[in-house]
């Protein structure tokens, strides 16, 4: 019995390794109804809050849509699906404290296809970052916020 | 009586002249890109540094696709575009493909790697807007000869569905 013990515990060891990365790499791939995201519904009660209490909303999408309409007090960083948008997004959240509160969005595509918002969610988690959500677009930014008559703006 | 027959005949053109007023506002457009809508004009220069612009194909049905290189739906559809340009450009098709990237090399390159046919611009916000704003990818319009509107597909479109649509544009001349 004894000698089984050792190889035993490293079974179990190596599943309990196997199961964590599989939650890691979920919770990664940001599938919908998971705890990383926010609903847009959520993020306009969001916005009803003081200043002082509202999150940093980082926009990781393509320019010509952020010009054509974007979220109030959305600051832009531009797409995160290359190394010049990661970067940026690198140096604006450099000061910030790790708790400091962020929503992330993109809006270019269907959810499934968007190739901005999953790398920049891995960067945040990265980098330390605990209080990061990202906004929930189910098809685009046109039809989940634009034309539920949510607010925007124009222009950077 | 004849007072009510008064009023029900002062009602009655009033209801003509509001239905016909509708109707005249109607058909000058309503918002831009909509269906019907007259679609909107645009000047740029394409990927070869040539003048592109609506005007010029005027008198032919014209598909023009808002799309991008990094947009997994348009890169899922362009080789059927270009198939399309191929086959029905004959018949008076002309595919127009207007970029949403940032990045103009890119779009160079997947131009080459995809072997487009058609003429490709990059886009901008003003010209999204004068089309109802694009605000996710792709969107795609259809223009008939007459150079309005006929339909408008936001997403990735059924392509056969697409297809026999100008097929029946191309046949309407």
């Amino acid at each position: 019995m004894r000698n089984l013990v050792v190889p035993l515990s490293a079974v179990v060891l190596a599943l309990l390794a196997v199961v964590a990365q599989a939650q890691s790499s979920n919770s990664s791939d940001l599938p919908p109804g998971s705890a990383q995201l926010i609903t847009p519904e959520e993020l306009i009660q969001l916005l009803q809050l003081p200043s002082g209490q509202k999150p940093l909303i980082l926009n990781v999408g393509p320019s010509i849509l952020y010009m054509q309409a974007h979220i109030p007090g959305a600051e832009y960083i531009g797409a995160t699906s290359d190394k010049q948008g990661l970067e940026r997004l690198r140096a604006r959240v450099k000061p910030l404290p790790r708790n400091q509160s962020i929503v992330l969005y993109c809006g270019c595509c269907p959810w499934s296809h968007c190739p901005n918002v999953r790398p920049a969610y891995k960067e945040l988690h990265a980098l330390g970052f605990t209080k990061v959500k990202v906004l929930y677009i189910a098809d685009n930014f046109g039809t989940d916020w634009v034309d539920k008559g949510y607010p925007t703006i124009k222009g950077q | 009586m004849r007072k009510l027959v008064l009023l029900i005949v002062v009602i009655a053109m009033a209801v003509v002249i509001y239905e016909g007023a509708r109707r005249s506002s109607h058909s000058k457009g309503g918002h831009p890109g909509a269906v019907d809508s007259p679609a909107a004009e645009f000047s740029l220069q394409d990927l070869n540094g040539k003048p592109l612009s609506l005007a010029e194909y005027r008198g032919k049905v014209v598909l023009l696709n808002f799309w991008a290189t990094w947009c997994t739906p348009c890169r899922g559809e362009i080789p059927q575009f270009v198939d399309f340009q191929n086959t029905l450009g004959p018949q008076g098709l002309q595919l127009i493909g207007i970029s949403m990237d940032d990045d103009a090399k890119a779009v160079h390159e997947f131009y080459q790697q995809f072997k487009m046919n058609y003429p490709v611009a990059i886009g901008n916000a003003n010209l999204a807007e004068s089309y109802g704003g694009v605000l996710g990818l792709p969107v795609t319009f259809l223009i008939g000869r007459d150079g309005r509107i006929a339909a408008k597909y936001v997403g990735a479109t059924d392509l056969a569905a697409l297809q026999q649509k100008i097929q029946a544009l191309l046949q309407a001349k």
